[in-house]
């Protein structure tokens, strides 16, 4: 593959250079955060930025065209009974089921992200992933989800894992590039900020916490980490990027918790669905059912919910 | 590094509602007397004085303002119940009462919380994290020593002293009265003691919860007051030992008075601390600590984190990031949940620090502000930082003890040494370094009671705490701590 005129002006960081990361800090912090009292118009606020934040998800080996169609319905319709809904940012799906996504969505402002790169564990050979990941652009993906090859970032070969992202970038194209690091096999804080800033540098857009195949998935602390390499990478570049964690929030106090750690540490500028998303399958609903509670002041039954 | 085009923006957009702490459960009298004997009384002169919520000016409630002849009465009962009841009760029956003062201010800590914010000005998350929780924690670990001093002193015996007089500050109105209560009464001596004149409110509740915990009367005296009140008690011949948390010129006067006499005493008085952040530190968490370290509790704290030491290869990335920091803090009603930062204690305390502020520019210091909004009334100061100041200037030389930091750069590690102990304080430090042989390295060297690793103001009552040179004599808390309430013999 030759090089382009991108990927020569990619060059991987210093890595040593990054700063080192404390755990009990982190923690302290995360703990700080989910101190925070979100109440009344504010809870209102959050809930519906929410809503609008996420990456509705099936990545299951079942998963069939009936199940992702039936999926972009919620995506479409996700509570009627509530007027002035946003609806979720992207649908997330297989490459193979891009094509039934957009016939689905067709029409709606909705994207359409796919996994990519031999999902979940990447362990193929560059060409392969490329293919992969051209065949969802083609088939209409608006976003791709990579995955970094774990076994060489923890081996220490980062210009492999960098190389790789940038030869991804280029794959593809117009469509929005989210590096997923994959946190739970990298093992520590400090490998998880050296993860960060090598994804950003080689091109991603965003940064990804996990595939939701390995536990622990998206974690408070984890996400605080990438948030401040965004950060240092923003300092640096002035380049904003996106983040995602994903994997294991799944109610609304807890995507709270989430906005209030990135409303205090990248400001408002990130507090959109352009620049931060959830992943996940099962907290549309939980927001969903807080919104009805602030409006109406009662719980109602998850019956009136819509399970897709 | 961050550039002016690529600063972060934390202003406008979503905001926090509030979310203030009610106030409908808790209960404060309109006029406070002195518990003197197990009841309160009132002064014998009549005079009273007003506490005030410093978040508002508002007027919280009377408080007594106690005499020579209130104070003799409170060590006369003092002496009283120690010659009488406590100093004579089985240890393990005086455990038992301090077991339940301390469950009590447990069931109460929401009581407690609301009146010490509101008394006091600092932040609800505080006073309910912070300050209620590590006053129970105290009476619980000293109510465990009660019967078990001959394993505190091994192969001696340990006698109380008798009455101990006691004078305590504002900036932690409970939680003093606790470090200097649970020990004393767990040793066997009884208590005279007196809090600050802006904060009596949870010093008199607490009399309330030695009164209902059925503590004899006389054990515990809270009298009321301000400087000449605790001189009373300070000099009072009656008086076997004195505690003192404060100002280190007011420590001065009373290690002058206590010469001569055979008053056991401790002091625990000011400090500017040193917090040394190496280039290899973790620098996120480091930005932490340094705002735990000055903008805990309004800065109020005689262990604060004042003097940042900062290496050059780091300062710009430490400073810009801590001034991002600073943006986050929410300042304002104490009593709201989201609040980091509270209220200026008290108005004098206010003036005192503007004119640090002023004097620090005078000197030729960089002074930056988060750009927060504060409250019309009340006593407000935004979180402060000077940088381009030295060794040689007076905001790096005296206790400030408001939300203000003084930065310094260094280039080497003996360098940071030497400007860490340039100072006549030695009350703690805080050192910030991913490298363990540093961290060894740092405490050998650096004459403070405390030094913090990679954190900042962690208090535990199982750790002892004090000073070196001009911050102190003495150590509070832990085991170091009943040795100051006891008289050892063979």
């Amino acid at each position: 593959m030759g090089l382009t005129a991108v990927n020569r002006k990619a060059r991987l960081p210093d890595l040593s250079r990054v700063p080192a990361v404390d755990e009990v800090g982190v923690n302290e912090r995360v703990a700080r955060f989910q101190s925070r009292s979100i109440k009344k118009a504010a809870k209102v606020d959050a809930l519906k930025l929410i809503l609008s934040m996420i990456d509705l998800t099936t990545l299951e080996g079942q998963d069939t065209p009936g199940k992702v169609q039936q999926l972009c319905q919620k995506a479409i319709h996700l509570h009627d009974a509530m007027p002035g809904l946003p609806h979720v940012a992207a649908v997330c799906v297989y490459p193979t089921m891009v094509a039934t996504a957009k016939e689905a969505l067709s029409g709606h402002d909705i994207n359409i992200a796919s996994v990519a790169t031999a999902f979940p564990s990447g362990m193929s050979t560059l060409s392969v992933k490329l293919d992969d990941t051209r065949m969802a652009v083609k088939a209409g993906a608006t976003e791709i989800d990579m995955v970094i090859s774990r076994g060489a970032f923890l081996s220490g070969d980062y210009r492999f894992v960098f190389d790789e992202i940038v030869a991804v970038k280029e794959a593809c194209g117009d469509a929005h590039l989210k590096v997923i690091l994959e946190t739970g096999e990298l093992g520590t804080l400090d490998r998880v900020r050296k993860a960060s800033m090598l994804a950003m540098y080689a091109g991603a857009d965003f940064i990804k916490t996990s595939t939701g195949k390995i536990q622990p998935a998206a974690t408070m602390q984890v996400t605080l980490v990438m948030l401040q390499a965004i950060r240092d990478y923003y300092y640096e570049t002035g380049r904003m990027v996106g983040m995602k964690p994903a994997g294991g929030i799944s109610t609304s106090k807890l995507a709270i918790h989430y906005l209030v750690m990135l409303h205090e540490t990248l400001g408002n500028a990130w507090m959109t669905p352009e620049w931060f998303r959830f992943g996940a399958s099962s907290l549309a609903n939980d927001v969903l059912m807080q919104l009805m509670k602030q409006s109406t002041g009662v719980y109602q039954s998850p019956d009136y919910f819509s399970k897709d | 590094m961050a550039t002016p085009e690529n600063k972060l923006a934390f202003d406008g957009g979503w905001g926090y509602a509030p979310a203030p702490e009610s106030t409908d459960h808790i209960q404060v009298k309109k006029r406070y007397g002195l518990f003197i004997n197990g009841e309160f009384v009132a002064p014998e002169k009549g005079s009273y004085f007003d506490t005030v919520n410093p978040a508002t000016e508002e007027k919280l409630s009377r408080i007594a303002d106690a005499g020579d002849a209130d104070v003799d009465k409170a060590v006369a009962a003092a002496r009283e119940a120690y010659r009488t009841t406590w100093g004579r009760m089985k240890p393990a029956e005086r455990g038992k009462y301090i077991y339940r003062i301390a469950r009590i201010i447990q069931e109460r800590a929401r009581e407690f919380s609301v009146i010490e914010s509101l008394d006091g000005g600092k932040p609800i998350r505080e006073s309910r994290d912070v300050d209620v929780p590590l006053a129970a924690a105290h009476f619980f670990y000293y109510a465990g020593w009660a019967d078990k001093l001959q394993f505190a002193f091994p192969g001696r015996t340990a006698k109380p002293l008798g009455v101990a007089g006691q004078v305590i500050p504002w900036n932690f109105p409970l939680l003093m009265a606790a470090w200097k209560i649970a020990p004393a009464l767990a040793c066997g001596n009884t208590v005279v003691l007196k809090p600050a004149e802006t904060t009596p409110l949870t010093a008199l509740k607490l009399a309330e919860v030695c009164r209902d915990a059925g503590l004899p009367p006389g054990v515990v005296n809270i009298v009321t007051g301000a400087g000449a009140t605790g001189a009373a008690i300070i000099n009072h011949p009656g008086v076997d030992k004195v505690a003192f948390t404060g100002s280190t010129n007011v420590g001065r006067i009373i290690q002058k008075a206590l010469a001569g006499t055979n008053k056991k005493y401790t002091l625990e008085l000011g400090g500017k601390a040193a917090n040394i952040v190496f280039a290899d530190a973790a620098i996120d968490q480091a930005v932490e600590g340094i705002v735990n370290g000055i903008f805990f509790n309004q800065g109020h704290v005689c262990c604060a984190g004042s003097r940042l030491f900062v290496q050059e290869s780091v300062a710009d990335e430490v400073v810009s990031k801590l001034k991002d920091r600073m943006e986050t803090l929410i300042v304002g009603d104490p009593l709201d949940k989201n609040t980091d930062i509270g209220a200026i204690n008290s108005r004098m305390q206010l003036e005192k620090i503007e004119s640090y502020l002023k004097i620090g520019k005078s000197e030729g210091g960089e002074m930056h502000q988060s750009a927060c909004r504060v409250p019309k009334k009340g006593y407000w100061c935004r979180p402060t930082i000077f940088t381009g100041v030295s060794q040689s200037n007076r905001v790096v030389q005296e206790e400030i003890f408001g939300p203000v930091l003084a930065i310094q750069t260094f280039r080497r590690f003996d360098e940071a040494i030497t400007k860490a102990n340039n100072t006549p304080y030695g009350l703690s430090g805080g050192i910030w370094t991913d490298k363990g042989s540093k961290i060894f390295k740092m405490t050998q060297s650096v004459r403070a009671g405390v030094i913090w690793a990679n954190t900042f103001n962690k208090f535990d009552p199982t750790s002892p705490f004090g000073g070196y040179k001009e911050s102190g004599v003495g150590r509070e808390g832990g085991l170091h701590g009943l040795d100051a309430y006891v008289k050892l013999g063979v």
